[in-house]
């Protein structure tokens, strides 16, 4: 019996387990591996630990991160340390649930496929589409897979992206395109948000235009300007967005988008250095066959009762293959449930007072931080500054006071060395922003 | 069951969310909210029940055996939920600057380690979301390797016909096109369909390996020599990875870019459709290709260089699914070197399912088998009329869940079964009575089998119904009209 790990064979299982199969060694199991790729010698990785020290190692390196914890913390830039309810952690630990894998037995997963149908509805209710899928990867890859929907239902081939569109989301999408045989132009920022002029411009053959609300810079763009700007020459437009803004700010669906996209992390997921996280992809009913990933449906089982299925299934790798609309099968499943669950949580009176304290401490940063603001725009629940030094320079100087004071927006946007993203989540006091223009005070002093 | 929307009732509410007596500001009329989105207005006791119901009525590898073969669906140990949930990992921005993260990147340079020495390639990035989003990496690195040799002009992917489905749809987004080979009879990959097929078009092969048959490519060195001969390279899906660990090296095996399934091989929980990782490493002259940024160590610190001329770009944001890594790391840690006694025990354990169950069903292809095996359900269909999916439906009966079925594609009514390394021989022998009942049953009482499951939350599922007339959300509409219609009948 191994002394390592979770295994669970006496060597009595193993000799009987052998005889029955008619070999005399767990070697000769291996023999159809020829001679010259097997491993001939132990495995060069670090000795097992028991589980009392494999959890004080993991405390210990666990203990080098400054988490938001150990410093009071306005980083923003796509993750948000917004509040988790309890009940979150309750129910990702049910091992029914955390255990499970994809739903391909309908009888058997029930549970996960009706939370699934329910996600899928309060992502159609917050964005105001018709169909959304079960989650994509992150806020990022979901771009990617409007793109490769948009290419085929406009066989356009040209991508436009807002340079206010989150830097990593403009990246990822750069990093897909040519596989899709398409091209990417970005339109520069105007003061903060995008002109509907220039995006009209650009997007006269385009396949798609993508725009942020809230913007990169917490700015709010005008969202109906742009849906307008780049549907007028036939491009589908389509809105990334923050499900925690959807309670206060309007629905893409209203505005005339074709999708909507974007990184759920908001609702419901820990900041978790970056992942695992939900990404949401919704958009009018006339692209569901076009749609990428798991979809749930309703149906009826033998008795009539009301149950739940994966479908359109032919839409999808293991049906489809190469004519498959993705080659997506994993997604984010449990990290959806989260946000079904904060959602239900938060209802519509929750999620709108949830915008509503963002903005409100927001302009109450703004007031209270003595420095010039970048933008003159509305915001929703980031604040641009202007810094006297390098942001990056006020950065490092308000950590050594205990505070990460924001995102040095220079770190994306050659030009903006000396903004600051400064982030308010409902976590963060008045007393704390208080503390925050102290330290921004004294640094840029 | 009720949906939760239907347990919503105006007025009622769990979160409180604090306001801080702050006054708010306007939101510009033409982009503030018109219509309230219809959540559902619940108390939290409701909320909790309500989940707690849908978890009652799912199955996870907690409730029992769960040999779903291609996913590997083994112990998910819960140290591992313990320590993801530490504030330094689960409190930690993403952007905080290098300094005030590392720890977290310590991490990230151990588990790239372990896995470059598991794979036997050097260099590892762990940006990947998933298994499939591994290999659309792969594939965009072959695409900047040969535009960096001055080859743009090969195109062609070969992939099996055994492939997960992934395999084809990758080429496809990756901008490739796709050629199949086709397998033998041992179900080893047909070299001289192979040797015709590799050309200066060809970018290289896909393979999993073992395959989804469950069977090692006895021929994998002269698979390798055919395509390096032409100057091609060679994709490891990892899907497989479970069979082989500490046993052999797919590096060694001639592959030269790899991708592991952290959510398969490395126990992070399916979470019932994902989270996963997938973790992509490659040779080193495949290296200054990796997405951006990657993990650089100097002396006692580490850093992510963002920096990379020559990098295919960015995959997904961030560094990657951190959490993924910490449980995998952790798992990885309680093993050691003994992984390899890990994947020993998953074949040990799948070999013996087939001794005993190959009499009893078809079996297909006639050897020893490695971490998984395909039997076929193709006699009993064809004497009895009981299929692939009634002996499915029949398992659940057992408290079992099904194995993968009519995967792959090559063989008929297939059931393809991956018990994995921890389960006790107690829970493979119920399950090897399970199965013999079954096929039992398929003779004297067939009946039973077709209207199988009995005991489950729900009967079998009219799928086509729900494909031809997709309800993809709940209808608030319809039930606001029935609430009208009641009221009108209460009225009249």
């Amino acid at each position: 019996m191994s002394t390592a790990g979770y295994l669970s064979l006496t060597d009595a299982d193993r000799e009987a387990m052998l005889e029955a199969i008619g070999v005399s060694s767990i070697d000769e199991l291996f023999e159809q591996i020829p001679g010259g790729v097997r491993l001939a010698r132990p495995l060069d990785v670090p000795e097992a630990l028991p589980e009392a020290v494999l959890v004080r190692h993991l405390e210990e390196l666990a203990g080098r991160n400054a988490d938001t914890s150990r410093e009071l913390s306005f980083l923003g830039m796509g993750i948000y340390d917004h509040y988790v309810p309890a009940i979150v952690d309750t129910f990702l630990s049910r091992g029914e649930l955390l255990t499970a894998y994809t739903p391909y037995q309908p009888e058997m997963s029930q549970g996960v496929l009706q939370a699934i149908f329910e996600y899928q509805t309060a992502i159609c209710e917050l964005t105001g589409m018709d169909v959304s899928n079960a989650s994509g990867y992150d806020g990022t890859t979901v771009a990617a897979d409007a793109c490769f929907i948009a290419r085929h239902h406009t066989g356009r081939s040209k991508v436009v992206l807002a340079e206010t569109l989150n830097p990593m989301v403009r990246q990822v999408v750069k990093t897909y395109a040519p596989g899709f045989g398409m091209e990417v132009t970005e339109v520069p920022h105007d003061g903060g948000t995008t002109d509907p002029a220039r995006f009209a411009e650009e997007a006269r053959d385009a396949a798609l235009a993508i725009f942020q609300q809230p913007n990169a810079f917490g700015c709010l763009e005008p969202a109906p300007a742009l849906a307008a700007a780049a549907g007028e020459g036939g491009a589908l437009p389509v809105a990334h967005v923050d499900l925690a803004s959807l309670g206060l700010l309007e629905a893409p669906g209203a505005y005339g988008c074709a999708m909507a996209i974007g990184e759920g992390q908001s609702i419901g997921n820990y900041q978790s250095y970056g992942g695992p996280h939900y990404g949401f992809l919704a958009a009018g009913n006339e692209f569901i066959r076009r749609m990428p990933g798991r979809i749930v449906g309703e149906t009826t089982d033998l008795e009539g009762r009301r149950g739940y299925v994966l479908t359109l299934q032919t839409r999808e790798q293991h049906i489809r293959r190469e004519k498959a609309t993705s080659n997506i099968t994993t997604n984010q499943t449990l990290l959806a449930l989260a946000g079904l669950i904060t959602l239900c949580w938060l209802g519509p009176d929750g999620l709108r007072e949830l915008g509503e304290t963002c903005t409100a401490l927001a302009a109450y940063t703004e007031e209270r931080v003595a420095l010039p603001l970048a933008f003159d725009r509305p915001t929703f629940r980031e604040v641009a500054f202007r810094t006297p030094i390098p942001a990056r320079d006020v950065v490092a100087r308000a950590r050594e006071h205990g505070v990460h004071p924001g995102y040095a927006l220079g770190r994306d946007y050659p030009g903006l060395d000396d903004v600051l993203l400064v982030a308010l989540t409902e976590k963060r006091t008045p007393a704390d922003v208080d503390r925050l223009a102290d330290v921004l005070a004294e640094v840029c002093g | 069951m009720e949906l939760i929307y239907e347990k919503s009732k105006p007025g009622r509410r769990a979160g409180r969310v604090p306001s801080y007596g702050l006054p708010v500001p306007e939101v510009p009329d033409d982009l503030r909210r018109a219509t309230p989105p219809r959540l559902p207005e619940v108390p939290e006791n409701e909320i909790v029940r309500h989940f707690t119901e849908l978890a009652d009525r799912n199955f996870g590898i907690d409730t029992g055996f769960y040999p779903l073969g291609s996913c590997t669906m083994k112990h998910n140990p819960r140290v591992n939920e313990r320590v993801v949930a530490l504030p330094g990992f689960r409190d930690l921005h993403p952007l905080q600057e290098d300094d005030g993260a590392q720890g977290a990147l310590a991490l990230m340079w151990e588990l790239e380690r372990i896995l470059a020495e598991v794979a036997g390639l050097p260099a590892v990035t762990l940006q990947p979301a998933a298994g499939s989003q591994g290999e659309l990496t792969g594939l965009m690195l072959m695409r900047a390797a040969f535009a960096d040799r001055g080859e743009p002009g090969r195109n062609v992917i070969i992939t099996a016909d055994t492939a997960h489905g992934t395999n084809p749809a990758s080429v496809t987004m990756a901008g490739f096109e796709l050629e199949k080979v086709a397998t033998t009879d041992r179900g080893n990959l047909d070299l001289d369909d192979l040797r015709a097929k590799v050309d200066d078009r060809t970018a290289g092969l896909m393979l999993t390996n073992p395959s989804t048959l469950g069977l090692f490519d006895e021929g994998i060195e002269q698979v390798a020599e055919i395509f390096h001969s032409r100057g091609a390279l060679l994709y490891y899906d990892g899907a497989n990875l479970n069979a082989i660990v500490g046993r052999s090296r797919p590096g060694d095996m001639g592959f030269d870019i790899v991708h592991y399934n952290l959510h398969k091989t490395f126990s992070q929980p399916h979470g019932g459709g994902g989270p996963g990782g997938g973790p992509v490493a490659v040779r080193a002259e495949i290296e200054p290709f990796l997405p951006a940024p990657t993990l650089v160590r100097d002396g006692d610190t580490f850093r992510l260089e963002h920096d990379r001329p020559k990098s295919i770009g960015r995959v997904r944001g961030f560094a990657g699914p951190f959490g993924v890594f910490v449980r995998s790391y952790a798992f990885m840690r309680a093993y050691g070197p003994a992984l390899k006694e890990m994947s020993e025990a998953a074949v040990l354990n799948a070999n013996y399912l087939l001794a005993r169950l190959r009499d009893v069903y078809d079996l297909p292809y006639d050897r020893l088998c490695m971490h998984e095996f395909v039997l076929s359900a193709r006699t009993l269909k064809r004497e009895h009329g009981v299929t692939a999916l009634d002996v499915a439906k029949r398992l659940m009966d057992h408290g079992i869940h099904p194995p993968t079925i009519y995967f792959p594609l090559v063989v008929a009514e297939a059931l393809m079964i991956e018990p994995t390394e921890t389960e006790t021989k107690e829970r493979l022998d119920e399950f090897v009575d399970a199965m013999r009942s079954i096929a039992r049953e398929a003779v004297d009482d067939p009946d039973v089998l077709k209207s199988a499951p009995l005991t489950r939350p729900v009967r079998r599922l009219d799928e086509v119904k729900a494909a031809k007339q997709p309800v993809v959300r709940h209808a608030f509409e319809a039930e606001a009209e029935a609430e009208a219609e009641a009221a009108r009948i209460e009225a009249g």
